[in-house]
């Protein structure tokens, strides 16, 4: 078994001339939460584009440098990105579920991959959303349209549509800030959960949750990584003054 | 909302160097008043002793307070953690200097089995150490702090003399036996105020460097 989910080496990126990831080198571990934090603009999101390559759309996005996963450069051009996109799972800031039922968004995934057996599609959906800490709450009303949902609930199904495709890890890009303090406290559960079974790497701007649910933490600045260290260390006595002076607040 | 953060931090630092100062003070008193039976003096460091347990919870319902609003992070946690620790270690040396003073009240009128020396230069060197400690806090100086942790071995060297002094006391006449256990009471408590005065000293190692580094062993 790999040691990383992620090794990430001289990876540089830019959109147009601009350039916003500089020479990035990081090994996201394959166990446990990882945090990334960083102010606004730094490159925390267009870093997790990268890693499941949805760069790949926008148009005037260059890389350079590797990025290995399960032993592959998935930057080369020969990759198969249907397979790489379902072997990273990404959840988003606003929960954004198809404009479908609850049951046919998580089983939106694996139907694309080809299953069409009724019963093992039905196994999936149960255990994705039990996973996701949602199947009690929908079990009844699983034909009910999913944006019905609370903002909560619905950001927990795009969890339970990640997980049904047996991601290999999951990106997270502050899947709480559109929720309230209950809601949010419920994903961080989730996460303290799914972290079990899944390498989590989670972008967010609450530095309280990042020092809640990550054992190590990323500072990004101005497309750098200034400091990658366990939280526990990062948020109590971090090495740069930069990191410092960003998670005390006095930044700028 | 950084400012107030940073204004209310300074407000907690001056509490507890205020703290410090009234700390520090009984420390001379207990001991001068011991040294010259003023048992009004020893009277006045006991009364004082509440004043220094008020502070010290008027101090820590800041630290909670702070941590409770502002989140503190990195440096700014240490600090506030540093604060809630060493209230308890100032806290304590005020009790000892209570001791002392109560030790004080008992002896009376009744003339000392000896000169007191040494005790005086134990109280001494303990109140240097204190003050020290408040100094590096106040200067954020790590290599005041490590000093204050060094002097503590003269301390505890003073203790141990004194011990066999006593002992050689009790030994060569048994009335001086209640008096030398007085004495020896004194001298532990002047003891137990050089480690809290070490902790003081590695607790500001830790705010200013982050690391956690047990000197008295
Ligand atoms: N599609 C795009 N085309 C051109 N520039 C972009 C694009 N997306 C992002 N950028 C630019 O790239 C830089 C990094 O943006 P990115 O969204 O990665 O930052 P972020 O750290 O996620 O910020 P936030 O915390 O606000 O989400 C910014 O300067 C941004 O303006
Ligand atoms: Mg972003």
């Amino acid at each position: 078994m790999a040691q990383n989910a992620f090794d990430i080496r001289s990876l540089n990126l830019w959109y147009g001339t601009n350039k916003v990831l500089k020479d990035i080198n990081l090994a996201i571990p394959s166990q446990g939460v990882t945090a990334i934090i960083g102010p606004s603009g730094c490159g925390k999101s267009s870093f997790l584009k990268t890693l499941n390559r949805m760069v790949d759309r926008i148009p005037i996005a260059r890389w350079k440098g590797e990025i290995f996963f399960n032993g592959f450069d998935i930057l080369k051009k020969d990759i198969d990105l249907v397979a790489l996109r379902s072997e990273v799972g990404m959840v988003f800031q606003q929960p954004n579920p198809f404009p479908k039922s609850i049951y046919d968004n998580v089983a939106y995934g694996p139907r694309i991959h080809g299953q069409k057996n009724k019963n093992r599609l039905n196994e999936i959906v149960e255990q994705s959303l039990r996973d996701a800490a949602l199947w009690d709450e929908v079990k009844n009303n699983l034909r009910h349209p999913a944006l019905s949902l609370s903002g909560g609930q619905q950001q927990r199904l795009c969890i339970a549509r990640a997980l049904a495709v047996k991601p290999k890890i999951l990106l997270m890009d502050e899947p709480c800030s559109a929720l309230d303090p209950v809601a949010t406290a419920r994903i961080e559960d989730l996460i303290a959960e799914l972290q079990e079974k899944y390498p989590i790497l989670i972008v967010t701007h609450n530095m309280q949750q990042a020092a809640r649910i990550s054992h190590k933490t990323a500072f990004f600045l101005q497309g750098e990584v200034i400091e990658f260290d366990r939280t526990q260390k990062l948020f109590t006595n971090p090495d740069d003054t930069r990191t410092e002076d960003y998670i005390t607040g006095r930044f700028g | 909302m950084r400012q107030t953060f940073e204004h209310e931090l300074e407000e907690l630092f001056q509490d507890l160097l205020y703290m410090g100062g009234l700390v520090k003070k009984t420390i001379q008193k207990a001991v001068n008043s011991l040294k010259t039976h003023d048992l009004e003096g020893a009277r006045e460091v006991i009364e004082k002793d509440d004043v220094i347990d008020e502070l010290e919870l008027k101090i820590e319902e800041k630290c909670m307070s702070l941590i409770a609003r502002q989140q503190p992070m990195a440096r700014d946690l240490r600090k506030i953690g540093t604060a809630l620790k060493i209230i308890t270690d100032l806290e304590r040396i005020a009790d000892h200097s209570t001791d002392i003073a109560r030790i004080t009240l008992r002896i009376g009128d009744e003339p000392h089995i000896k000169p007191l020396v040494d005790i005086p230069r134990m109280a001494e060197i303990a109140q240097d150490m204190v003050n020290k400690a408040l100094e590096a806090f106040i200067h954020e100086d790590v290599g005041l702090a490590h000093e204050v942790c060094n002097l503590d071995d003269s301390v505890d060297q003073l203790h141990n003399q004194i011990f066999r002094e006593l002992l050689t006391y009790m030994l060569e006449d048994t009335k001086n036996i209640k008096q030398a256990t007085h004495l020896l009471f004194v001298s532990s408590s002047l003891e137990r105020i050089g480690d809290h005065a070490t902790n003081l000293g590695e607790w500001l190692i830790y705010m200013v460097t982050g690391k956690r580094k047990e000197l008295n062993d």
